[in-house]
């Protein structure tokens, strides 16, 4: 399947210089949108991903209203200039099922129950994709839920693993993706160590599977402790500023 | 000199002192909210954001957005309709007639009876504030900013009500009546919104002293350096 592309490079490094356990340079930023209750902007390598969070606030049909619990709405879309050839604008089979699953990563944390017949509504939007979109999407989104003051047991975070080349790596590139063997996503509340998405798209053994899970479970931890320090840092940084 | 903290964080283990914004697994307190820390007494988060949600016993402004006999339905500024029913009024209303008391787009100052599990919304009159408001401006902020603009035991509210010679009735969902000389108006509130916006720093009331101070002894000059 891979035999003529090589993934790894002699020195044991892969395309973009990375170690198989390193993850690409990740930017965080609270706070990004002026209108909406919370939002955050996610780089992950050259992924650049913006997520919105509005509510909870009143829901419409009344008939989608849930008397005991707030609805979760969650919007996955890219943007037609996000992949190299351009995207026909619009909810496609992939990201509807994207959207499904990240509202589910999302909802065990949220307190639904505080906010009966409310909607909380998540948008996340891609701008520019090199694989690994879900998970950049679901990172911005919980930190923009935070941020938008909604009740949460954690944060939840999410990375994907994979193998290339016969080797089990963390965080895979577009190319990686494509030509590689296996690629998981996963999410996690790293507080109580409960798995809330994991995908799989290829064949790898018992063992190798385990492997993947312990490097995205560590993947996870080091994402989660930026994402803390983005949202602490959105208070502190303003903190000595004058007025008027 | 305070702490913000994150969704999940562990803040203790004495879970007798869990307050708002926390909860409680396996014999520990966590972090429910994102907000800061209050571990006086209480362990408490207050939320640094977040939509307003009724509670019994809040003060709040209301805007006529429906008549539905017999109820007339406010927007509070919240995900929830308030519902004033025409008992409450203190005039007798009859059907069809309800508009010639309060119409849509009115101000009124309400006060929350009761609010069930299904977070319906009961609404009463507040006796010295006769519906509708008429005249002066609202301005709305975050209402996670109300503490700060009231300040404790209500030290900021008096700065500014008293430096800025204005009739201001802040209300608990970020609502804010502001009543009197149009300049004078124009100056509260824009302070207001200074406060609103930096509500998480330190030194607040001194510099809002100094500022409206600032502002009563040369108008002009210290409008110009503000903008």
């Amino acid at each position: 399947m891979s035999s003529e592309i090589k993934l790894i490079r002699e020195d044991g490094r892969r395309l973009d210089g990375r170690l198989p356990d390193e993850l690409r340079p990740i930017k965080i930023e609270v706070g990004v949108l002026k209108r909406a209750d919370g939002s955050c902007y996610f780089e992950l390598g050259k992924n650049k991903v913006i997520a919105a969070v509005y509510g909870p606030r009143e829901l419409h049909p009344r008939h989608a209203q849930d008397a005991r619990r707030a609805v979760v709405r969650f919007r996955y879309n890219m943007a037609p200039f996000s992949v190299e050839e351009r995207r026909r604008p619009g909810p496609d089979r992939r990201s509807v099922e994207i959207s499904k699953v990240s509202r589910e990563a999302l909802e065990p944390v949220i307190i639904t129950e505080y906010y009966p017949r409310a909607a909380i509504d998540i948008f996340v939007e891609v701008l520019e994709s090199d694989a690994g979109t879900r998970t950049a999407g679901i990172n911005a989104a919980s930190v923009a839920l935070a941020d938008a003051g909604i009740p949460m047991k954690g944060l939840v975070s999410a990375v994907a693993v994979g193998k290339i080349d016969g080797q089990i790596v963390l965080d895979l590139t577009s190319e990686e993706d494509q030509h590689g063997e296996m690629d998981m996503p996963v999410a996690m509340v790293t507080r109580t160590n409960t798995i809330t998405l994991l995908q799989m798209d290829g064949r790898v053994t018992m063992e190798e599977f385990e492997k993947a899970l312990d490097l995205a479970v560590a993947g996870c931890r080091r994402i989660y402790e930026l994402q803390r320090k983005a949202l602490i840092e959105k208070y502190s940084e303003s903190r000595t500023e004058e007025i008027p | 000199m305070y702490k913000i903290v994150v969704p999940g964080d562990f803040l203790s283990t004495d879970i007798r002192r869990a307050g708002e914004g926390t909860y409680v697994e396996n014999g520990k307190v966590y972090a429910l909210r994102y907000g800061i820390l209050d571990d006086k007494d209480e362990i408490r988060v207050v939320p640094l954001s977040g939509r307003y949600i009724p509670k019994r016993g809040d003060v709040v402004i209301g805007r006529v957005e429906d008549i539905m006999y017999p109820y007339w339905v406010f927007d509070i500024a919240s995900p929830y309709k308030g519902l004033l029913h025409v008992s409450e009024f203190p005039a007798k209303v009859e059907y069809g007639t309800m508009d010639r008391f309060l119409r849509i787009d009115d101000l009124a100052i309400v006060k929350v009876v009761n609010v069930d599990p299904m977070m319906r919304v009961e609404l009463k009159l507040v006796e010295e504030f006769r519906p509708p408001l008429h005249g002066g401006r609202l301005i709305e902020v975050p209402h996670t900013k109300i503490p700060r603009i009231i300040g404790r035991n209500g030290s900021m509210i008096k700065i500014l009500k008293e430096e800025g010679r204005c009739f201001i009735f802040v209300a608990k969902n970020g609502r804010i009546w502001i009543r009197g000389n149009e300049r004078n108006v124009d100056l509260v509130a824009e302070i207001i919104m200074k406060i609103a916006e930096k509500a998480h720093t330190s030194g607040l009331t001194d510099r809002v002293t100094q500022y409206l101070r600032a502002a009563r002894g040369g108008k002009n000059v210290v409008r110009n350096k503000a903008h």
